[in-house]
């Protein structure tokens, strides 16, 4: 257990909340403070939190595997250290988010465990295969920057640890998105090979990457109590667009083309974007992406193959607490 | 364009220098391969850590090689257009993953040897050697105390890891010598004060590894003889598989910037 035994939430086993504190509690977040693990909180709340933090930290490293698939085979050894740091920085934002998560009272062993039995989702766009190196370029320009748009807001969530955990992670991701365009502008301006590989990968990856902001405005189920509590603070489609306005000129430097045809520009100047494909969503959610079973199948082997190894630095802390217990008494 | 090996004039200085390079870049690289597979994350998270010192060490060597030698070979050069049979690190960084005991205890042997080699080596009279061999100390210096601490808790901690970490040093035990051996060309280098001789190191090194063997209740295999051939381009077949999958987007698109 690495769950530190903060005083959970005793009114919420007893199904019992008190209405008083449930209006001080949204006070509080109209007045934007700050909510701390050991404040009350409604139920639903710390659920909504610990579900979503956890996906969150599920993402990350889940998201150590597409782009973990080129460590070995980056083109130059620079490009091999940048990646490798980056696929890194993920796993500490991992590790990061599930502290956070586990403020509100249920350990990193119970979250992972309910990912790797599929009962817990990470985002969907990490069920798409990285095949070429201009994979590594678009995930960071692309997948990175999306990531950006949605943990930005979030700096600002009412759940004080999250929001926190956000600030660094920001600073992180927008790293890494910059390092992703230079990837891709290195790409543009090299040969015709060069130039296509990066066209290829666009192609593949920005419906996906439409698809991270989740379902459009009024279908999403987790919209409305979300935003009650400035956990969100802006709709699907809000961010998607705000996204896509900012990726349109981008794409244009880099001389490449968004897979979308019917891309127009409106008067506001806002770039719309052709319908979705929702039904690919929801099958990549179903767990029928590219690589959703691979994924799974990589993180169980990594924890089945590794449970020797944790079982053993058990032991052996047991062992050593023993033995000192045993030479304190002497 | 042309996807050749480049020919590299092994002169002692360069040789020399690719050799730490090499050592750096297969041992970064196989330590690279647990990336978002290791046992737990904190792992994930250091053993990257130690890939990525190593990587910068590599990078570094190759960059004074390529000085060393006056032409137009790079730190990429070196490492993406050399075949197995010119690559010259040590038998031992090459050596597979296997499980967690098995990279642990080829880490925790070569890292008590870089640990005092760097050490010694500040003491170069070679300028850029010598600052290579400050930086690398201290990392040196960590990745000791994290796999000698991995050493410890395998050891003493279950039936099992006790085990899988006896059988990982039985099976590595024998590559080990190679990290003392001085060949013709180093001499000179030695003689020079330049390099360092690795056999003074031998004693120390094995006292380090014999007491964190001894306090992890595991023994030292009785057999000694060791083998060697990673310095002159004699490897394992390990090493070929990893050099195409390292090097395959440099072979497959020649010429190429990234």
């Amino acid at each position: 257990m690495y769950t530190q035994a903060l005083n959970t939430a005793e009114a919420e086993d007893r199904g019992l909340e008190d209405a008083a504190k449930a209006t001080q509690f949204q006070a509080r977040i109209d007045a934007e403070e700050r909510i701390e693990p050991n404040d009350w909180m409604p139920a639903a709340y710390r659920k909504t939190l610990t579900r979503q933090i956890s996906q969150h930290a599920h993402s990350e490293i889940v998201g150590m595997l597409p782009e973990g698939n080129w460590i070995t085979r980056a083109p130059s050894l620079r490009r091999k250290a940048a990646l490798l740091a980056k696929v890194q920085d993920e796993c500490g934002h991992g590790l990061y988010l599930y502290a956070a998560a586990e403020t509100l009272g249920s350990s990193r062993e119970e979250l992972v465990d309910a990912m790797l039995a599929g009962k817990a989702k990470y985002s969907s766009i990490f069920n798409y295969p990285t095949l070429t190196w201009a994979d590594i370029g678009t995930i960071g320009w692309l997948v990175d920057g999306a990531a950006i748009m949605n943990q930005i807001p979030l700096c600002r969530c009412s759940f004080g640890p999250y929001a926190r955990a956000m600030i660094r992670v920001c600073k992180e991701e927008s790293f890494h998105q910059r390092q992703g365009y230079e990837i891709m502008l290195t790409l543009c301006r090299g040969s015709d090979e060069q130039k296509a590989m990066a066209q290829d990968a666009l192609n593949r990856w920005w419906w996906p990457v439409l698809m991270m902001f989740g379902p459009p405005d009024g279908v999403s189920q987790h919209s409305d109590t979300s935003t009650k509590w400035k956990i969100k603070r802006f709709s699907n489609d809000e961010l998607r667009q705000k996204f896509v306005d900012a990726t349109v000129p981008q794409a244009q430097y880099l001389g490449l083309t968004i897979p979308d045809p019917g891309m127009t520009q409106d008067a506001e100047g806002h770039w719309r974007y052709s319908e979705i494909d929702w039904t690919e969503f929801k099958q990549v959610l179903a767990g029928n992406g590219p690589c959703n079973r691979d994924r799974i199948a990589a993180r169980r082997k990594a924890h089945d193959e590794g449970s020797w190894v944790r079982e053993a630095a058990a032991a052996y802390a047991a062992k050593r607490a023993h033995r000192q217990t045993a030479q304190a008494a002497e | 364009m042309s996807i050749a090996n480049i020919q590299v004039p092994e002169t002692p200085l360069v040789l020399y220098a690719l050799r730490r390079a090499d050592d750096a870049l297969i041992l970064g690289h196989r330590l690279s391969e647990w990336c978002g597979h290791a046992p737990m994350l904190e792992e994930d998270m250091a053993l990257s850590n130690i890939a990525l010192d190593l990587i910068g060490q590599a990078r570094e060597l190759y960059s004074y090689a390529a000085k060393a030698e006056g032409k137009d070979n790079d730190e990429d050069k070196f490492a993406y257009l050399r075949d197995v049979r010119q690559y010259r690190n040590l038998l031992l960084v090459e050596q597979p993953n296997g499980d967690f005991a098995q990279t642990l205890v080829r880490q925790f042997f070569y890292s008590a040897f870089a640990d005092l080699y760097w050490r010694a080596m500040m003491a170069s009279r070679d300028a850029t050697l010598a600052a290579i061999a400050a930086k690398s100390e201290k990392e040196s210096a960590y990745h000791l105390r994290h796999s000698a601490e991995w050493i410890i808790r395998l050891g003493d901690g279950t039936d099992e890891s006790h085990a899988r970490a006896q059988a990982a040093i039985d099976h590595l035990w024998a590559f080990t010598g190679e990290m003392f051996a001085v060949d013709d060309s180093e001499r000179g280098l030695i003689d020079a004060g330049v390099a360092i001789d690795p056999a003074g190191l031998r004693d120390r090194w094995l006292k380090t590894v014999t007491g964190i063997i001894n306090e992890a209740t595991l023994a030292l295999p009785q057999n000694d003889w060791m083998q060697q051939g990673g310095r002159s381009g004699r490897h394992s077949e390990h090493l070929g598989h990893l050099l195409s999958e390292l090097q395959s987007m440099q072979r497959t698109f020649p010429g190429l910037t990234w």
